[in-house]
């Protein structure tokens, strides 16, 4: 524990390491009005930090246009995406900056009730956290007329999960929160429109709402000079694997994954796994390509291979992983998980035919189409890019899958 | 478009369903889309599985069932949607806006087939030792879609126990698809909710509470979900070899009687359309088989509107003239085990108000091992029963410890309508061009009343046609005796009959609006079951309830579909048989006059009456240990 808290405490970046006081954005916020804020956020280009990268404007606007009695903010705080620490950081340490865009998104849609979906091994924060909200309440940033402004209350509790990677899928993490089993639901409709108890819901990711407090207070404008055209603002990396400085990074989008190792000190790397165990492996020969949504998007996990590393058992890993953690709910995931991993070990035994790998690498595009949610539709993605991009490593030098294809 | 008949989604799922506008001529009540390469207008919120199934546009299903909402796992009627990164479930996705659908693109096809490829990688078996050869949706899909190998693999050993344990349902984990269309029928149509989900990935299967045999948990038999799934996952425990050997052993005098629902939906299982009773040929056909006797459940069913009309009155007579405050009303019908067992789990401290007769099986049993062996001086250890039944709960019934009142097992084995048409099939035989016969003596053929006991409100209908002449001397104040409040498959029915001008015997009811509820399916069970707790049924006098939708039926033991559809056509030849009958009130059928005279002679209710025709319930609670 203590060794993670010292690699992490190197803290600058251009948005959420920077200067904040608590209680800004909120007051900001209420000074400005519903309207200007989704002004603001629009001109801002931010979009969804989780992975999927929504427009958060959208979301916002979609789900205060939305008739309903009740309307909920649910801080997905699920960070399950193995290689992904970056939410934790906030959390333990600029948790002002989460409350108090949840705060902002509930003033916003008119929201009366905000959920932290807090994941389950992150337990040990459950006091901080709370004594936070307590801090908060007393402060008058919680509860009812907030800072005075009539008639806008918001409170925040927080839930905690119980391990599941799946249920940091919005929909799933909602059924979750009902007391159900965590199994992705069927979209459409979508949560802003029917969410927790079927009332309107913004799901947003920790970072995506820690943004939002400097955003209104710096502006739109200062927010999109960082970045590129099409990804917005900075992003928080969970950098971890074969490098001298692992950690927690927060660089502007549009860094290069040459830039970001330079930066990590990583030797000899053969290949960079961005977005985590869902996400695409990249080989030595596109290390120049940048990191933004139109290029490499990413949640912010990166993980680092070096030379010594054996990308089939680096597969292995990520298909195991995914053969336990699919909800077992739809087809192509419960089962098409387990027909790659079988592949794997296959390719692994030298008792397979290209015909054959060929037929799994069709099943994983099936995959990513059909399966329920992101988890099934994103899970072939490693194993189609590292049997791609390191195909003479493994298939390559011993002759293997010559026997009848 | 179809009309869903249960409404009742759980609290998860209500949000799912996009409502549709009532009134299609308001702006946006419609919506234009394009099918492929037509243009079709359809209201706002139709699923495109529906737009396309109006269009005669076949999109392949397997998790979706016209019963259940929604689930959207199988992704077997996965299509492409214009400006859509994802391909998406017809059945899952309404229609809000003027989209463009493609049903058969390259990615449409490619993905529906290794769809159907992982699926019979993990399915278990062969299709030629499965007992749902021929008609099983996954098979239908392979080969509609052409499967001729097994492109990802075929699993070699089981992987799950057969669960053999209960005496009404048979369940096979190593044939499941996880459609959960089980699941749904157990906890949101009957919201018994035995059936879930257990463990997560490749791990996920159907189970019980801690995965405990059948037999042990709150399971009561209705065999609904048998009744949903695709594949034989789930099938009724079938004793046709043990009626076989009994058949074949020339010592035993094998009789059957048959409920009118099987004689209504069996033709199904010989390529029939729904709607058709098979009543003569079926007599036939099961004296072809060998059968030694073939009698008519109606019969007892006529003698259950005796015994349980006699016992309405008098529980009314205590009630009104006695002012006895200890008597139970609403008295509850007991006809249906599911709900006998269902009120035994659930409602435990309700016992009372139940009818103690027994179901018209379970009187036949006791009668035909007392009775009939009299009369046609058979010893009764030879006999062997059988019931053909619409129902996987009543094999459960048949074995009840207490049903050995004859000093024998009552009835030896319930056969379901499924494994009738098997019987007969396995003899060589096709029913539909059997000629007609009639039904054997002693019992002969029964009243219309005791028929229409197959359709929910069918044991209302006849108790109150008896009662309400026994009363008044009247009959009932309906046109052809058709009492058109208990018709019809609404969940909750409620009505009254006014009590006027009663005959001597009866003049404390003068005046009295006897009042009666009729409810079908566990779940509507459970609104009327709430509505006694809250004391909202304290002026209602006699409620029926049927475990299963649509009543006997749409039992656990017909032929395979269902739908509302299905059932509605059933009950059409149900009701059309019964009109074409001479006798249709149970107290002017002459064989139970005969049996009241000869055997039960002190009449309903008597001594005798109470040793075989009645019985008694067992408090079992929702905790099994």
């Amino acid at each position: 524990m203590e060794s993670i808290k010292t690699l992490n405490k190197k803290r600058s970046g251009p948005v959420l390491f920077s200067e904040y006081k608590q209680g800004e954005g909120v007051k900001k916020a209420l000074e400005m009005g519903r309207e200007n804020i989704l002004f603001e956020l629009k001109g801002s280009g931010l979009k969804g930090r989780g992975g999927a990268g929504f427009p958060t404007a959208t979301k916002w606007m979609l789900s205060a246009a939305s008739n309903s009695d009740k309307k909920f903010i649910v801080c997905n705080a699920d960070e399950g995406e193995p290689g992904t620490f970056k939410d934790r950081v906030l959390l333990l340490e600029y948790p002002e900056l989460v409350f108090e865009g949840m705060i902002i998104a509930g003033y916003t849609i008119g929201a009366k009730n905000g959920i932290l979906y807090l994941r389950g091994e992150y337990e040990y924060m459950l006091k901080s956290l709370e004594d936070y909200l307590e801090l908060l309440r007393k402060d008058n940033l919680l509860g009812i007329n907030i800072l005075g402004k009539k008639d806008f209350n918001f409170d925040i509790n927080i839930r905690l999960g119980s391990g599941a990677y799946v249920c940091g899928e919005e929909t799933a993490l909602i059924e979750s929160l009902e007391g159900y089993r965590g199994e992705p639901r069927n979209r459409p409709p979508y949560p802003v429109n029917t969410g927790y108890l079927g009332h309107p819901t913004v799901v947003n990711n920790v970072e995506t709402l820690a943004s939002v407090p400097h955003i209104l207070i710096k502006g739109g404008d200062w927010f999109r000079k960082h970045g590129t055209d099409k990804s917005t603002g900075s992003k928080l990396f969970s950098v971890s694997g074969d490098c001298e400085k692992p950690g927690v990074y927060e660089l502007s989008w549009g860094t290069s994954i040459n830039e970001l190792l330079e930066l990590v000190e990583a030797k000899n790397t053969k290949a960079v796994q961005v977005g985590g165990a869902s996400g695409t492996c990249l080989p030595k020969s596109q290390f120049h390509r940048v990191l933004g949504y139109e290029d490499v998007a990413t949640g912010g996990s990166i993980m680092i291979f070096n030379e010594s590393r054996n990308m089939l058992k680096v597969l292995k890993n990520f298909m195991k992983f995914f053969v336990e953690e699919s909800c077992g709910q739809c087809t192509p995931c419960r089962i098409g998980n387990t027909k790659l991993l079988e592949a794997v070990e296959k390719i692994e035994n030298d008792d397979f035919t290209f015909l054959y790998i060929n037929n799994l690498k069709e099943l994983g595009r099936t995959m990513q189409v059909a399966s329920k949610c992101g988890l099934g539709q994103s899970s072939p993605n490693s194993f189609i890019s590292i049997l791609e991009n390191f195909k003479d490593e493994i298939f390559g030098s011993k002759g293997k899958g010559r026997k009848n294809g | 478009m179809v009309k869903r008949e249960n409404e009742r989604i759980p609290v998860s799922q209500q949000p799912f369903v996009v409502d549709k506008p009532t009134d299609l001529t308001t702006i946006g009540g419609t919506v234009s889309v394009q099918i492929n390469e037509k243009k079709i207008t359809v209201p706002l919120g139709t699923t495109i599985l529906e737009a396309c199934q109006i269009n005669q546009i076949h999109i392949p299903t397997l998790c979706h069932h016209p019963d259940l909402c929604i689930a959207g796992v199988c992704r077997v009627c996965v299509v492409e949607v214009e400006k859509m990164r994802t391909l998406q479930t017809a059945c899952s996705f309404p229609i809000t806006s003027p989209i463009k659908i493609n049903t058969s693109t390259e990615m449409v096809r490619k993905a529906r087939r290794h769809i159907i490829d992982l699926l019979l990688s993990e399915h278990y078996g062969e299709c030629y030792s499965c007992f749902r050869n021929g008609n099983c949706e996954l098979q239908n899909l392979a080969k509609e879609y052409g499967v001729d190998n097994y492109t990802f693999g075929h699993v070699e050993t089981p992987r799950y126990e057969v669960d053999r344990s209960s005496a009404a349902v048979v369940r096979d984990m190593n044939k499941c698809v996880l459609c959960k269309r089980c699941v749904r029928t157990c906890i949101d149509l009957q919201e018994v909710g035995v059936l879930e989900a257990i463990n997560r990935g490749h791990e996920t299967h159907v189970g019980t509470f801690l995965d405990k045999p059948l037999a042990d948990v709150v399971c009561i038999n209705c065999g609904q979900c048998i009744n949903r799934c695709p594949t034989s996952a789930l099938r009724a425990n079938d004793p046709s070899d043990e009626i076989w050997a009994a058949i074949d052993d020339p010592k035993k005098h094998v009789v059957i009687q048959t409920a009118p629902s099987p004689r209504a939906a069996i033709g199904e299982e010989f390529g029939k359309e729904p709607g058709k009773s098979f009543t003569g040929e079926l007599n036939t056909a099961l004296r072809r088989i060998g059968f030694d006797r073939v009698f008519d459940t109606n019969f007892t069913a006529d003698l259950t509107i005796m015994e349980e009309g006699t016992e309405l009155l008098t529980r009314l007579k205590k009630a009104i003239v006695d002012k006895d405050e200890s008597v139970k009303l609403p008295q509850f019908t007991s006809c249906s085990p599911g709900w006998v067992k269902y009120i035994e789990h659930f409602y435990p401290e309700f016992l009372e108000y139940l009818s103690s007769a027994k179901s018209p099986q379970q009187m036949f049993g006791a009668l035909i091992k007392t009775f009939y062996a009299q009369e046609a001086k058979i010893d009764p250890a030879d006999i062997i029963t059988v019931a053909l039944m619409p129902c996987a709960a009543k094999k459960f019934e048949c074995n009840r410890p207490e049903m050995f009142d004859s000093g024998f097992k009552d009835v030896d084995y319930g056969l379901t309508t499924r494994e009738m048409a098997k019987m007969i099939r396995e003899a060589g035989i096709y029913l539909p061009e059997m000629p007609k016969s009639h039904f054997d003596d002693p019992f002969g053929d029964a009243s219309g009343a005791g028929l229409i006991f197959g359709a929910t409100g069918g044991v209302m209908e006849a108790a109150l046609r008896t009662a309400y002449e026994l009363v008044t001397g009247r009959e009932v104040p309906f046109k052809n005796l058709i009492i058109e409040p208990c018709r019809g498959f609404e969940g909750v029915k409620q009505a009254s009959v006014k009590l006027e001008n009663c005959v001597e015997q009866y003049k404390f009811l003068e005046g009295v609006d006897l009042k009666f509820v009729v409810a079908h399916g566990t779940a509507n069970a459970k609104i009327v079951m709430e509505m006694l707790k809250k004391g909202e049924l304290n002026d209602v006098h006699f409620v029926e309830i049927m475990a299963c939708p649509g009543g006997c039926l749409g039992g656990g033991g017909q032929p395979i579909p269902t739908s509302a559809e299905i059932r509605a056509k059933r009950a059409e030849a149900i009701y059309e048989e019964e009109a074409s009958l001479p006798i249709r009130k149970s107290h002017e059928n002459p064989h139970v006059n005969y049996i009241y005279e000869k055997f039960l002679t002190e009449g309903p209710c008597g001594k005798l009456s109470h040793k075989l025709l009645h019985t008694h319930y067992i408090k079992r609670g929702k905790y099994i240990s």
